[in-house]
């Protein structure tokens, strides 16, 4: 059980800090390019081709929005795993110092 | 009244104490922290002083003490546990030396007595030896027994299995070895041979059933050493803590003691030898506190004289005290830095509690990390108390001491950010953006949208502009325009110069308020009103021409710009060509030129003139004899002159370069909007940019690395370089308005404040 620790405590809470940031940031921009928000229009990776066909140009842009919005969501879920992993740390650092003194 | 308008009002008491209530007396005092003691004996060298051995005494112990050595009676305890401590380690490593030994020599007897059956009669003088010797020294021992004993000798040895215990303790390898020879008288020899390689002996007993015995008493002995040895090193442990905290309360004990010896140092002693007599600066308000604290010190000690206090006049100009708590302090040490300020002056540390969090977010305006750096301030806040323990200087004075100015900065932060519509350097669109796209292209139809790149929507086709502004702050249609930064430059830079503008103007009216109080009214006609006056029409109109121009309707074409109007308008320059912003600008203008330059004199002969004049009444009436007297005693009217026309250049040029000093508001806000912009585009981008599941990836690895950049360079550089820049801005800028700044802080003795700077 104690080979499980692999990182100090200030490691660990950068961690812990960085998911948490990560988590909200990340669901947030999932959320507005899902909606197709039109300040983010310059990360969303269109061509000239997605410009050419006339009735499904929308749709194409709008697909490529949808794309990178699911890429933000699972870069979201990803972040609760080393979020969840951080506060295991965390605490399993707490535990240690508790035990020595 | 105490407030943080101005500093509070002093009054120099006397104390007079008896000599033995002295040390009470002080410390009561030292525990209020209410009172500066004057040093009564300037002259007086450091180590003629009469408490001079007291004080030394009290360095001695201080040093001892942050040594973390502990006092004698502590330290011959500990001699002795460390002394058991070893005795019963030594003992301990014997028995497992015995232990090993016999587990090994089983097979050896074994061996050795078949083949002494085989080679002669076994006789009642064989003899063995057993004992342990280090590994590096066998091969020497075995030459040697080969050389006595010319092979008459059986000789048997093993390693010694290293046990991790022994290992920890830090012993050496060790062999056993067994030896067996024949004859009684050779035991001696050996003896002396094993001596010499100091090799340990260890009585064996012949027999199989006295062996297993030994071996299980030697078990037994070797359990209760271990558990001995554990009791004994948790019982040095706990000396220790408790003498750790010992230490602490002594330390500060004899920090207080070093204090009030100090403070006695300052004071007078009477002839007598039985009274001491003080000098002490303190608030008016607190005078009853004092005297109570006085009280309260003189009944513990005993005495039956209660101290004297006695207010005395004095020409001596007090020491400035502003009464702060945990919120205003910060602020209040952010104004110090620069200049303590003059008795009673105005103290511009309340107005900074506002403007200072203000202009820092003007430079550093992104709601995004502003959220940072208020969530961060909370943090601080709430952790204020066990974060104190961090031993670092910077962190504990800069972090812990600046929480709240670090609060504010953040909330404003957010503020500005949502002015200007920044967040990570991506804006909202919360109201709906008043610019719509279709209308422009609606006529034109594809052609116009497949055939050039750049494209604009022009505000006066209709339906374009919707004619309403944005609710509030920028229109989010800015941030994917290619012309952004024209539009936003234009608008910061005007935006720079009329908080700078009006800032000063503040400084100048609380230079006002100064004035009043210190009732030099001349000042206010001489000095106040010709300022005002000059810098309301030329910066004042300067303003006005930038509001006006924001609000009436022009094309862009044909619009002025603004400084060159502004410069024209100080040439005198009219042409005709020349387009103004509205009718009978020409007159206005030349007015107010004329006014300003008008001021100067005033400014710099005004004052000068009267000084004189009054000086020439004086000396009529005073008499032609005491011409002389009075001429060395008055500062010559050159001088007067001199520091006139300084002061005058310094506020009539330094208005102009003033103003374009608050320009860096606008060159701050600027940089970190690009910097933002940079990171977002170079950092986040890319992993936005993939769409396949890769994308995700790439997505978690890059955000750690956008955060960690926005954390070091935009909230800490950035943060720090605004930080100063708004500090400069207050201190300069504002500050030589009004401020004098020529004070010395007030100082009090207080036992708080010596052990918050101890640890």
């Amino acid at each position: 059980m104690a080979s499980l620790l692999f990182c100090g405590p200030k490691l660990a809470a950068c961690g812990l800090v960085l998911s948490i940031w990560g988590v909200i940031m990340l669901a947030m921009l999932g959320i507005f390019f899902t909606t197709h928000s039109a300040v983010l229009i310059e990360d969303v990776p269109f061509t000239e081709k997605d410009m050419e066909d006339g009735p499904t140009a929308l749709q194409n842009i709008y697909k490529l929005y949808n794309q990178v919005g699911y890429n933000c969501f699972i870069a979201a879920a990803i972040y609760v795993g080393i979020g969840f992993l951080s506060f295991c740390q965390v605490r399993l650092n707490k535990r240690k110092e508790y035990l020595v003194h | 009244m105490s407030s943080l308008f101005r500093s509070e009002e002093m009054c120099l008491v006397q104390l007079f104490f008896q000599t033995e209530s002295a040390h009470n007396c002080i410390s009561e005092l030292g525990h209020l922290g209410l009172v500066q003691f004057k040093d009564l004996n300037p002259g007086v060298a450091a180590f003629q002083r009469r408490f001079v051995k007291e004080v030394k005494k009290c360095e001695e112990m201080e040093r001892i003490l942050s040594k973390k050595s502990t006092f004698e009676k502590l330290e011959q305890e500990l001699r002795e546990i460390n002394r058991n401590h070893a005795a019963l380690r030594q003992n301990l490593i014997e028995l497992m030396d015995i232990d090993s030994l016999l587990r090994m020599t089983e097979d050896f007897f074994e061996e050795a007595e078949s083949l002494l059956t085989y080679s002669e009669p076994p006789s009642e003088d064989s003899v063995f030896i057993a004992g342990v010797i280090k590994q590096e020294r066998f091969p020497a021992f075995e030459k040697v027994l080969w050389r006595l004993f010319h092979g008459n000798f059986v000789l048997r040895h093993t390693e010694m299995q290293a046990t991790e215990e022994l290992q920890a303790r830090g012993a050496v390898k060790k062999d056993v070895f067994i030896i067996f020879v024949q004859g009684d008288h050779v035991r001696e020899k050996i003896r002396k041979v094993c001596e010499g390689f100091r090799a340990s002996l260890y009585s064996c007993p012949k027999t199989l059933y006295e062996r297993k015995q030994m071996s299980n008493s030697v078990m037994t002995q070797m359990e209760d050493l271990r558990m001995i040895l554990r009791r004994t090193e948790e019982y040095r442990a706990g000396v220790l803590t408790r003498a750790a905290e010992h230490v602490q309360e002594w330390g500060s004990k004899v920090k207080k003691m070093k204090a009030i010896y100090y403070t006695l140092n300052l004071c007078n002693i009477d002839i007598t030898q039985k009274l001491i007599v003080a000098e002490i600066w303190c608030p008016v308000s607190d005078l009853t506190l004092v005297q109570s604290a006085l009280i309260k010190g003189s009944e513990q000690s005993g005495s039956s004289v209660t101290p004297v206090l006695n207010r005395i006049q004095t020409q001596q100009t007090p020491p400035t005290f502003n009464r702060t708590n945990t919120f205003t302090e910060g602020f209040q040490a952010i104004i110090d830095a620069y200049g303590v300020g003059t008795y009673l002056e105005i103290n511009p540390a309340p107005y900074t509690i506002v403007t200072f969090p203000f202009l820092f977010a003007v430079m550093f305006g992104d709601c995004g990390h502003g959220l940072v750096m208020t969530l961060f301030a909370v943090w601080v806040i709430s952790q204020a108390e066990s974060l104190r323990k961090w031993k670092n200087e910077v962190l504990n004075d800069v972090v812990i001491g600046g929480r709240y100015i670090i609060l504010l900065m953040g909330m404003f932060s957010i503020y500005t950010g949502l002015i200007y519509n920044d967040c990570f350097s991506k804006s909202f669109n919360i109201f709906g953006s008043s610019w719509c796209v279709r209308p422009m292209f609606h006529a034109h139809g594809n052609e116009t949208l497949h055939e050039y790149h750049h494209l604009q929507l022009n505000p006066f086709v209709p339906g374009v502009y919707s004619g309403d502004p944005y609710v509030f702050g920028i229109d989010p249609v800015w941030n994917i325009a290619s012309n952004k930064l024209s539009f936003l430059n234009s608008f910061k830079m005007k935006m720079s110069v009329i908080l700078g503008v009006s800032h000063m103007l503040f400084g100048v009216a609380l230079s006002l308020v100064n004035f009043v109080h210190f009732r030099k009214f001349q000042d206010i006609f001489l000095q106040f009103v010709p300022q005002l006056i000059f810098m309301l029409s030329l910066f004042g109109y300067l303003i006005f021409l930038i509001l006006y121009k924001w609000c009436i309707t022009l094309r862009s074409e044909t619009a002025p710009s603004i400084l060159l109007l502004f410069i024209n308008m100080m040439l005198f320059d009219y042409q005709s060509e020349h387009v103004l912003l509205y009718r009978g600008q020409k007159g206005v203008q030349i007015f107010l030129v004329l006014t300003a330059v008008l001021m100067v004199p005033v400014l710099l002969l005004v004052k000068p003139f009267l000084i004189y004049r009054t000086r020439m009444k004086t000396r009529h009436q005073v008499g032609e004899k005491d011409h002389f007297i009075c001429f060395l005693l008055q500062v010559s009217m050159g001088d007067i002159f001199v520091y006139q026309a300084i002061h005058t250049i310094e506020f009539c040029l330094g208005c102009i370069s003033n103003t374009t000093s608050y320009l860096r508001l606008w060159a701050l806000s600027l940089a970190h909007a690009e910097l933002s912009e940079v990171l977002w585009r170079m950092v986040l981008q890319v992993g936005l940019k993939i769409s396949s599941g890769m994308g995700s990836l790439m997505l978690v690895v890059l955000f750690a690395a956008f955060a960690v950049l926005t954390v070091t360079v935009l909230l800490i550089m950035e943060g720090l370089s605004a930080f100063l820049h708004a500090l400069r801005l207050h201190w300069v800028e504002f500050q030589n308005k009004f401020y004098e700044g020529s004070g010395y802080k007030f100082t009090p003795l207080s036992f708080d404040s010596l052990l918050k700077t101890q640890q």
